[in-house]
């Protein structure tokens, strides 16, 4: 019998109990190709999505019950749905109805499924677009519209391909059409990426990619609160004694991921995937990353040494969580969402956090710009320049980078907009006078950095 | 190796809470193999490592039950699967 201390017992349910250490996600991968083979498209997803993810809150509740650790969220990935478009629709016009109908279809049997989430509505157009690309793309907003559990991402740069600043200007027009339609609240389902990596159990980024077996489970984490009760313990430590113990904090996140995921996966009878090892925080107070950065020694997210205390903490989730699984997966690194993190809304309240310098902490952290309340009144320019800048800093430093921004119509700088649950609340964010409307109209593609050229 | 459940109960002190908790598993047929005391956020806690590879209910039961009679006698109860504990805290 393995023998425990009680300390040791003790700080795993202060964890669970006290401190908001839970599974933000089960993500079940799928391949969704097979629908191919029905006549009627929109059925055939929803039987492929079916066949595979039948008993997976089943399984996801009883592990949860089992282990008595909390799993937020069940959710679904699949194969990009461009590529169905692709094979099946013979002009825009039609990929532009199949997208809509697909997209309606997948919120009905995740309905169905009891699944909080479908994340693959995506399209890859780094290089240029297929005929499906331009088919999701131009549904999303659409798609978004009479959907609740859909996200879509569109990966517009890569390292490879560099940045296809066309796709990022139609992504401005996406996004503030989406508000429209949706009051805002559809661009929190909404991201758009560079270097998207596969198997990402979080959404908008979720898809499944063509290198994974089909189905496979993934496992987000959270955990923030754990690493911020951490470093309030050890007021007076150095940064590497922090940074040692942050990572040790991580490595007991993480392996709560992996137990999970095998967990899961064993009772369904499907291949375990990855753990994404990234804190992800939520609107409840002590689950906040902007309270780890406080607790550093930051006195608000956005003042200087930001970059420096989420360098660090980034790093050590990375090291303490590459310890705990063989199979990290996703985006791996730390988010600093605005309105998913009370502490990071409260930053931006205080106005001390500014777009610039979630700009700069973007470069060390592996979400971008994420969950940003912007006015209703944001041109599309502004909009495609911002992504622009978020997509020049993924493939610069050759990551996995993403912008969710999210325009309210009617809203101004200042205003506080409510999404509810773990979206969040936070205030509308200043987006500055001036603009590069000159810049972002050229379109075109931007060139692969030398990083390129690194990889044969 | 056996089954193994951590059952924490957390309240202010009193006369019978061992005594609750324990009958509980008592007539489960679950074997309390180590109880420890500590304090958990303030609170007098009490963390035992039960056995339950020969008890007549399963961890889903037994936490129904023993959630039941912490509310009986005005304390928290939580169990958890001794695995949590090998994965988070041995390498």
């Amino acid at each position: 019998m393995t023998k425990y201390d009680a300390s040791e017992l003790a700080e795993i349910i202060e964890m669970l109990s006290f401190q908001h250490l839970d599974i933000r996600a089960v993500t079940m991968g799928i391949n969704i190709m097979g629908a191919l083979k029905y006549d009627n498209l929109a059925e055939g997803v929803r039987e492929t999505v079916k066949d595979r993810a039948g008993e997976l809150r089943d399984a996801v509740e009883e592990v949860s019950s089992k282990l008595g650790v909390q799993i937020v969220t069940k959710r679904v990935a699949v194969t990009p749905i461009s590529m169905l478009l692709d094979a099946r629709a013979g002009d825009s016009e039609e990929a532009f109805k199949l997208g809509v109908s697909i997209a309606e279809a997948l919120d009905s049997v995740a309905e169905d499924l009891a699944v909080d989430y479908v994340g693959g509505f995506a399209a890859f157009v780094e290089s240029g677009y297929s005929l499906g690309d331009k088919g999701v793309v131009k549904s999303i907003p659409e798609a978004l519209s009479s959907t609740e559990r859909i996200t879509a991402m569109v990966n517009a740069a890569s390292t490879l391909a560099g940045i296809n600043m066309d796709a990022v200007y139609e992504m401005g027009e996406v996004v503030k059409r989406t508000a429209d339609l949706t009051e805002g609240r559809g661009c929190t389902r909404l991201g758009v990426f560079a270097n998207a990596p596969e198997g990402t159990p979080f959404v908008p980024g979720a898809y499944h990619g063509r290198g994974e077996e089909d189905p496979v489970i993934n496992v987000a984490v959270s955990g923030p609160g754990v690493i911020e009760n951490v470093v309030r313990s050890l007021e007076d430590a150095d940064l590497r004694t922090l940074h040692d113990a942050m990572k040790r904090a991580a490595f007991k996140i993480t392996r709560l991921g992996e137990l999970v995921g095998r967990e899961v996966a064993k009772r369904l009878g499907v291949r375990f995937g990855s753990v994404d090892l990234s804190l992800a925080p939520s609107p409840a107070v002590g689950d906040s990353v902007a309270d780890v950065l406080r607790a550093m020694g930051v006195e608000e997210p956005g003042a200087p040494g930001s970059v420096l205390a989420l360098a660090i903490l980034t790093d050590a989730v990375k090291k303490g969580g590459a310890m705990a699984t063989s199979s990290v997966g996703g985006l791996s690194g730390a988010f600093i969402p605005v309105s998913e993190d009370l502490g990071m809304a409260k930053a931006v309240r205080r106005g001390a956090l500014a777009l610039s310098s979630l700009e700069a902490m973007a470069a060390v952290c592996s979400t971008g710009l994420d969950m940003i309340v912007m006015p209703g009144d944001v041109e599309e320019h502004v909009i495609a320049a911002i992504i622009g800048d978020v997509m020049a800093l993924g493939i610069v430093l050759d990551k996995s980078l993403g912008a969710r921004l999210i325009p309210v119509p009617g809203a101004k700088e200042g205003d506080e907009v409510d999404f509810g649950g773990l979206l969040g609340k936070a205030p509308v964010m200043p987006v500055g006078r001036f603009s590069s409307k000159a810049l972002v109209m050229r379109g075109g593609i931007v060139p692969p950095t030398v990083s390129r050229l690194m990889k044969g | 190796m056996g089954e193994m459940i951590v059952v924490t109960v957390v309240g202010a002190d009193k006369p019978g809470i061992v005594a609750a908790i324990s009958s509980v598993l008592a007539e489960a047929k679950a074997n309390i193999v180590d109880i420890s005391m500590t304090v958990l956020r303030g609170f007098f806690s009490m963390i035992m490592v039960v056995d339950i590879s020969e008890a007549i209910s399963d961890i889903f039961e037994l936490r129904d039950r023993l959630e039941e009679k912490g509310k009986e006698i005005g304390v928290r109860v939580m169990v958890l699967h001794e695995d949590v504990f090998r994965y988070m805290q041995k390498v």
